[in-house]
């Protein structure tokens, strides 16, 4: 938290009483340490992503030590969490063996996301580290990779690209126009919609948060009296926003990893 | 160390920043080892194991049923032989019984017939002996009966009518007619 308290600081400074409205500055604070090495740069949501993953490794570690053929309390709400992911995303989209085998890969993407996402709802981290591209775009490449490799695996190179370029039945002057069109589709805007959608979700996210409790914070000290009063409702409007990005923020780990599951699957059964 | 920063223009918005893909790639490593090494293998392996634990369970359930059931089949043919052996000792006593009062009773009819017989012999020879008696005693009675009647003058058919009513009346009253009237 120590690092974090100076710019805290100057924030409420400035904040005293007036209305900050949200932007895009947000998401890229000054760094604050390793200043201007290419690598190593630190700045709040590089601090925000670590702690995330700190947490997240260590309840996902403790999650794992709780499991249980006769599970606790504990035991029991973990292995739901990976159970959701096991039956509800894989097991209904590629059928029980393929399920097993994708579960790696399908419970990281699902607890990545999800933690990086509820830091955005989170006391003093406050924003969510997905709303940066290099996670939700990192995220979105392993998937490519996932759903090609699987196709790969399934039909050849040449059978699954030809299944997934060429795909058979119309005559075959349409291909000019509809493999350009399946290329894009599948290799260009399966990448970017994931990316896209996750990181403008967050992104708007916060917005809304900022902007709301900016607005109370504005309307109790800095307005008139007479619109003191109104400081409640755009603070119960931003409780209300809070609970609901943290129900996005499940919904979006929760789309972009049935969405991953929906792209191998379409990728193992092309013909 | 804070330096200016600010959101980038256009398309910068989505290259990230070497430093920022670097930290990512972090990240994510350390949370997919966790997640590939840790927690997937102890989910499967728990899920696993629980269903074999399961399916032991019910194999052993339906062993022990089975087991129940087998028992079950034993005692009731028990049960079954023990009914059948009382019944047959109640019918072996039945017959038993029968035979012992078939018995007695063959016995005492024998007896009854022999009592019968011997009863019969008795009254025989006792009608034998009065029968002889009374032939002897008729035979005097007879006699004197007629010395009456020959002693009497047979003239007076009136007076024969008489001694013969007297000889019946004291015949009837059991007393023997004695030779009171004998001349």
């Amino acid at each position: 938290m120590l690092v974090v308290a100076p710019a805290l600081a100057a924030r409420l400074a400035t904040s005293e009483g007036g209305f900050e409205a949200p932007s895009l500055d947000d998401f890229f604070p000054p760094a604050f340490a390793f200043n201007g090495s290419n690598f190593f740069e630190l700045n709040r949501l590089s601090l925000v992503r670590i702690i995330a993953t700190v947490l997240l490794v260590l309840v996902l570690w403790l999650g794992a030590r709780a499991m249980r053929v006769v599970p606790g309390r504990g035991g029991n709400l973990f292995e739901m969490a990976v159970g959701f992911v096991h039956n509800s995303i894989a097991g209904d989209v590629l059928g029980p063996k393929a399920s097993r085998r994708y579960l790696p890969l399908l419970a990281t993407i699902f607890f990545t996301v999800l933690a990086m996402n509820i830091t955005g709802v989170v006391p003093l981290l406050n924003i969510a580290s997905t709303s940066l591209v290099s996670m939700p775009l990192l995220l979105a490449l392993v998937a490519f990779i996932a759903f090609i490799a699987a196709g790969i695996k399934e039909h050849g190179v040449k059978g699954y690209f030809a299944s997934a370029l060429f795909p058979k039945g119309p005559p075959k002057l349409i291909y000019i126009i509809l493999t350009p069109i399946e290329f894009l589709s599948t290799f260009v805007l399966r990448p970017a919609t994931l990316t896209i959608r996750l990181m403008a979700n967050m992104i708007s996210g916060h917005f809304l948060l900022v902007a709301f409790f900016s607005m109370t914070n504005y309307l109790l000290i800095g307005a008139a009296w007479t619109l003191k009063g109104v400081s409640v409702l755009s603070f119960g409007a931003a409780l209300a926003f809070t609970a609901f990005e943290i129900f996005v923020a499940v919904l979006q780990a929760y789309i972009f990893t049935l969405l991953t599951s929906v792209y191998i699957s379409l990728a193992r059964e092309s013909h | 160390m804070i330096t200016a920063a600010g959101a980038p223009a256009g398309i910068g918005l989505f290259i990230p920043p070497l430093y920022d893909i670097v930290l990512s790639v972090a990240c994510l490593a350390v949370i997919a080892f966790v997640v590939v090494k840790k927690v997937v293998p102890t989910y499967l392996t728990v899920l696993d194991e629980r269903t074999a634990k399961i399916e032991g369970g019910l194999r052993k359930a339906a062993e022990a049923e089975a087991q129940i059931a087998e028992e079950r089949a034993l005692a009731a043919a028990q049960l079954e032989q023990a009914a059948a052996d009382a019944a047959r000792a109640k019918q072996e006593a039945r017959q038993d019984a029968e035979a012992i009062v078939a018995d007695a009773r063959r016995k005492a009819s024998a007896e009854a017939e022999r009592l019968l017989a011997a009863a019969q012999a008795q009254i025989a020879a006792d009608t034998k002996a009065a029968e002889v008696a009374l032939r002897a005693d008729i035979g005097s009675l007879a006699t004197e009966l007629a010395e009456r009647i020959v002693g009497e003058a047979l003239t007076d058919s009136a007076l024969a009518g008489r001694v013969v009513d007297r000889f019946l009346d004291e015949l009837s009253s059991g007393v023997a007619p004695t030779g009171g009237e004998r001349p």
